[in-house]
């Protein structure tokens, strides 16, 4: 029972990484209306400047968090701006290619600047402790993350549900020729959808490593597919789906892990995806939209 | 010489002409609208309506000819920044945010205003709209047709546009329905709202209007008060099918 339990709270925790690498994915989808496959590596950068800081420039763990959260940011809307915004017009098989080149050009550029080597990710505040509730033992970071996960979900639910930008979202998401002729402007929301994706992708970053502490050029790219993954499960667009999918994945992964196999837990993961589709093919939370005449 | 014709129209359309790739879909237009005036542009599926307003809005560029507000000309301006310029359209199909509650539509219409004035415009619409007001807290894709389109004209005149342009608001109502949306189309006019509206619905469009255009394929082929062409032979005879 007690090992049953940890292996729960060790899903959870995975599954809040895959909750806030999904809400990257979700809301670009939902707003752009882009699969942003690059959006995985924007994890890895954020992480390599968390690690920067932390071993090499001596930043507190704050600072070095904030630092990536910031370089990611700039990150994505410069990606954005330089990749994307051409192709707006472009059939969305484009973007798609494109994406995915973004992708391999961040790894690759990652590669260049900080070998293949994979690097040990230092200790912060984050993976410190561990408590013992009984026979269990928990470790910070499971409970920081999942902590984290709670937080920035109540947050991006308040801000899409009550702030002007988080509104404007809602409505570029729904049409975005509406929106225009409200007087959105529809570029800078998209610009400001992927820089809330891509800080949010660095916390995930810096969280993912203080619970796998191996940090190497290609450590955004699987955590990246299970999060679309579980954006999919959710209902992609859906900001409570992300969450309720990201957890649910890492739950499934854990578990499937421990008691049914440790070398299919991934296939068991996407196994889940594929019976979730054939049942419900918008994701759990997702929507068909009706048009009403 | 009357008024009108001294006053610099609020809107001139001069020559313009749109093309959908190699479609040339809008084959030099001219038209102008005054200020307090209700223009209708009227003509079959197809004859460009839709694309000169879309066109005007600047959700399309003209290729050639030249678009003023108020004197200050305003093709190539984005569709964003219009309803900063005062010109609101309340588009073809509604397209009001379905998963929003009405409330949340109606503030987006006023999303080029600031915060404090929002409150009373509310107000004003609520009663002018009382069956939105029963409505507020309900999601606007729930509504039926004619609240949804009693809801786009709603948030279009929540930015307080100095012109409101309607594309075909009575499309797919039933007949009461389509009384009632011309009926505030009149109240609006009679409160001072400068309209262009776009109709198939030529006879209603007619009857409430000061003046019209006739467009056919990408021209306009006929213009003038609206009562002369309502009995026009060559109007009723193509579109008021008498």
């Amino acid at each position: 029972m007690t090992a049953f339990l940890r292996f729960l709270i060790n899903g959870v925790s995975l599954g809040s990484v895959y909750a806030i690498i999904a809400l990257g994915y979700t809301m670009v989808y939902g707003i752009a209306k882009m699969l942003n496959f690059a959006h995985g590596d924007v994890i890895m950068v954020g992480a390599y400047i968390a690690f920067c800081g932390l071993q090499y420039w001596g930043f507190p763990p704050v600072a070095a968090i904030l630092a990536a959260m910031v370089v990611c940011t700039v990150l994505g809307v410069t990606i954005e701006g330089l990749a994307y915004r051409p192709l707006r017009q472009a059939p969305s098989l484009a973007v798609l290619i494109t994406a995915i080149g973004m992708s391999y050009l961040l790894q690759n550029v990652a590669l260049m600047i900080w070998g293949a080597n994979p690097k040990s990710f230092p200790q912060t505040f984050i993976n410190s402790s561990t408590w013992n509730i009984g026979e269990m033992s928990i470790s910070s970071a499971t409970v920081i993350t999942i902590l984290a996960n709670i937080v920035i979900m109540i947050g991006l639910t308040l801000f899409t549900a009550k702030t002007k930008m988080g509104k404007a979202m809602r409505c570029v998401s729904e049409d975005r020729g509406a929106a225009e002729l409200m007087g959105i402007n529809v570029n800078r929301t998209i610009s400001a959808t992927f820089a809330i994706g891509s800080a949010l992708a660095a916390i995930a970053g810096v969280l993912l490593c203080s619970s796998y502490p191996i940090l190497q050029p290609t450590t955004g790219s699987m955590p990246g597919i299970k999060a679309f993954t579980a954006a999919v499960f959710g209902g992609i667009g859906s900001i409570p789906g992300a969450m309720i999918g990201g957890v649910l994945l890492g739950v499934i992964e854990i578990l499937g892990k421990a008691y049914i196999s440790t070398e299919v837990g991934d296939a068991i993961v996407f196994a889940v995806l594929i019976v979730v589709l054939l049942v419900k093919p918008s994701g759990l939370l997702g929507k068909p939209v009706r048009e009403k005449v | 010489m009357s008024n009108q014709a001294q006053a610099a129209p609020l809107l001139r359309v001069n020559d313009i002409h749109v093309y959908y790739g190699a479609i040339h879909a809008i084959k030099g237009i001219s038209l102008e609208v005054h200020e307090n005036e209700i223009v209708t542009l009227i003509g079959a599926n197809g004859a460009g309506k839709s694309t000169t307003l879309n066109t005007i809005a600047g959700l399309l560029r003209p290729r050639q000819g030249t678009i003023e507000m108020g004197g200050a000309p305003i093709q190539g301006v984005s569709a964003s920044k219009m309803v900063f310029r005062g010109l609101a359209l309340c588009p073809e199909g509604r397209r009001i945010f379905q998963q929003m509650t009405v409330r949340e539509n109606l503030e987006m219409g006023a999303y080029s205003r600031p915060a404090s004035e929002i409150d009373a415009s509310l107000t004003e619409m609520f009663q002018r709209f009382p069956r939105l007001k029963e409505r507020e807290k309900q999601i606007a894709g729930t509504l039926s047709g004619g609240e949804q389109q009693m809801l786009a004209m709603a948030r279009a005149l929540m930015s307080k546009p100095k012109l409101l342009m309607l594309d075909e608001p009575s499309m797919g109502l039933a007949p009461i329905l389509v009384e009632q949306i011309f009926d505030i189309v009149t109240e609006l006019h009679q409160s001072g709202v400068t309209i262009l509206l776009v109709e198939q619905n030529a006879q209603m469009a007619l009857r409430v209007a000061d003046r019209a255009y006739v467009m056919e394929t990408g021209v306009i082929t006929m213009q003038g008060d609206a009562e002369a062409l309502l009995h026009n032979d060559a109007v009723q005879k193509a579109y008021l099918g008498s």
